[in-house]
């Protein structure tokens, strides 16, 4: 374990945990957690050496969302978003002056980044755009409907995706960096949901304004592509694989309270609790081997490109949100009662409304209407083991 | 008469709503993503330009470039060899 990784799962298990009922209840920022994460300087671990961070990669943030995810999905999520928008820019800006010397912000001050990609108007494709940025000389600005922007109001800074120009069809799209300074929001809708409470995904009206040199010198379709969707699939996946191991460590500790008090029998869940264990270790192997199958494309344009890549990582996350949620079902089951009930130590409540939300974050039936698509080309499959 | 791959493919692209912009106005280097070529579309482009030369793209020319501009299509098509000039 890097010394990182034990310090994310020390601000889980001492801070998010602690204050994990109290964020879900409230639907509040959990801002204990942020402030212990940036204290930790964990916010900016993937800014490259150059820039001043440590550089770490994929890898270590998704052992992080994960180790997150079993103290407090809300903690998890924000935390897996804003290193989705770090990995956008560490992966595009290229040699970009403006985005080099905010990485090298974002690495000192260790600034939360959010993300407003969903938007009224285009039926929840985040690859169409109804916003454009406007140009005039070196400066720009643009208005959003935002239809969320997951913790906007505590957010130091927010990528937003719009049309390249006012004339550019919805299609083609460019991605902007906007520090805090520069944008304003206007709340339309607080985030009152069953599960994912803390991530405070309100929806706002977001006006921004800045130099042409924030938006990022390749296509949003690029971007999104060859980063956004790998990382967020992997990271989000993490996320809900540590939310079932938790419920299936409450339901594992259940089941062993049981046979301690009649060791002579073998206790009712014994049997699901071991197909419980059965199905997380499956979530487990699919998440660490998308992770090896993206840190291999790492750097190349058609590896990362290829028609297979994109598919194998949307069953990553079509996959992984259905199982987390099957996982947990079986925890419910195993711990009965106690499982059901919010006051127990064996409570599963929380984690299967946070895991119902993952189905739902970019819906699993419009992803798995871009895979039927893409298999339509799709061609080969790999060797077993390329 | 012998027609240019090129204007195979644009005969293809023509009124088919994958294009925001009129084929006709864009030249053959033109970028068709900017004009409103949509990820999903260039798969039933794929499929089009497929059923109409009565070839198959390989694996390693399914990339979101291939299908970048007319020229790049025409392109990929000579390179999996379709006839430059083919009635």
């Amino acid at each position: 374990m890097t010394s990182r990784l034990a310090a994310a799962r020390a601000v889980g298990v001492e801070i998010a945990a602690r204050h994990a009922l109290d964020v879900d209840a409230r639907a509040r920022f959990p801002k204990e957690a942020f402030a212990a994460l940036k204290r930790a300087k964990l916010l900016g671990i993937m800014v490259p050496k150059s820039e001043g961070g440590p550089g770490a990669g994929i890898a270590e943030v998704v052992s992080i969302c994960h180790t997150l995810g079993r103290s407090c999905a809300s903690t998890a999520m924000i935390y897996a978003m804003h290193q989705i928008q770090v990995s956008c820019i560490v992966h595009h800006v290229g040699k970009s002056a403006w985005h080099r010397a905010f990485l090298k912000r974002l690495s000192k001050e260790q600034l939360l980044l959010a993300s407003a990609t969903s938007e009224a108007g285009v039926g929840g494709d985040v690859r169409s755009s109804v916003c454009a940025v406007e140009q005039k000389g070196g400066r720009f600005s643009l208005a959003k409907q935002a239809t969320v922007i997951s913790y906007g109001a505590d957010a130091d800074g927010i990528l937003v995706t719009a049309r390249r120009t006012p004339q550019s069809p919805a299609s083609d799209q460019v991605i902007v960096v906007v520090p805090k300074s520069g944008f304003t929001l206007v709340e339309q809708q607080d985030w009152d949901t069953l599960g994912m409470r803390g991530t405070c995904s309100n929806g706002y009206h977001l006006t921004a304004k800045g130099e042409m040199a924030q938006v990022i010198p390749v296509p949003y379709a690029d971007v999104s592509a060859q980063t956004m969707l790998p990382t967020s699939h992997l990271v989000w996946s993490a996320l809900w694989l540590g939310i079932a191991t938790d419920a299936v460590a409450r339901a594992r500790a259940f089941v062993r309270a049981e046979a301690r008090k009649k060791p002579s029998v073998t206790a009712v869940g014994g049997w699901r609790l071991a197909e419980a264990a059965s199905l997380l270790q499956l979530m487990k192997s699919n998440v660490v081997a998308s992770l090896r199958q993206y840190e291999a494309a790492i750097g190349s344009e058609d590896k990362l490109s290829a028609l297979s890549f994109a598919v194998a990582m949307n069953n990553l996350k079509t996959g992984s949100s259905q199982m987390a949620v099957q996982v947990i079902n079986h925890a419910l089951l195993i711990c009965g009662l106690a499982g059901y009930r919010n006051d127990s130590p064996f409570s599963i409540g929380r984690h299967l409304r946070d895991a119902h939300s993952a189905a739902l974050m970019v819906n699993n039936d419009r992803i798995l209407a871009n895979t039927a698509n893409l298999l339509l080309a799709l061609r080969e499959d790999p060797e077993l083991l390329a | 008469m012998p027609l240019p791959v090129q204007a195979r493919v644009r005969t293809l692209l023509k009124n088919t709503g994958w294009l925001q912009a009129d084929i006709e106005t864009l030249a053959d280097d033109a970028d068709l993503y900017a004009a409103g070529l949509t990820s999903h579309a260039t798969v039933n482009l794929m499929l089009a330009l497929e059923e109409a030369f009565d070839i198959e793209f390989p694996d390693r020319l399914l990339r979101r470039r291939t299908f970048s501009s007319v020229d790049a299509i025409a392109e990929a098509l000579v390179e999996i060899g379709v006839q430059k000039e083919a009635a």
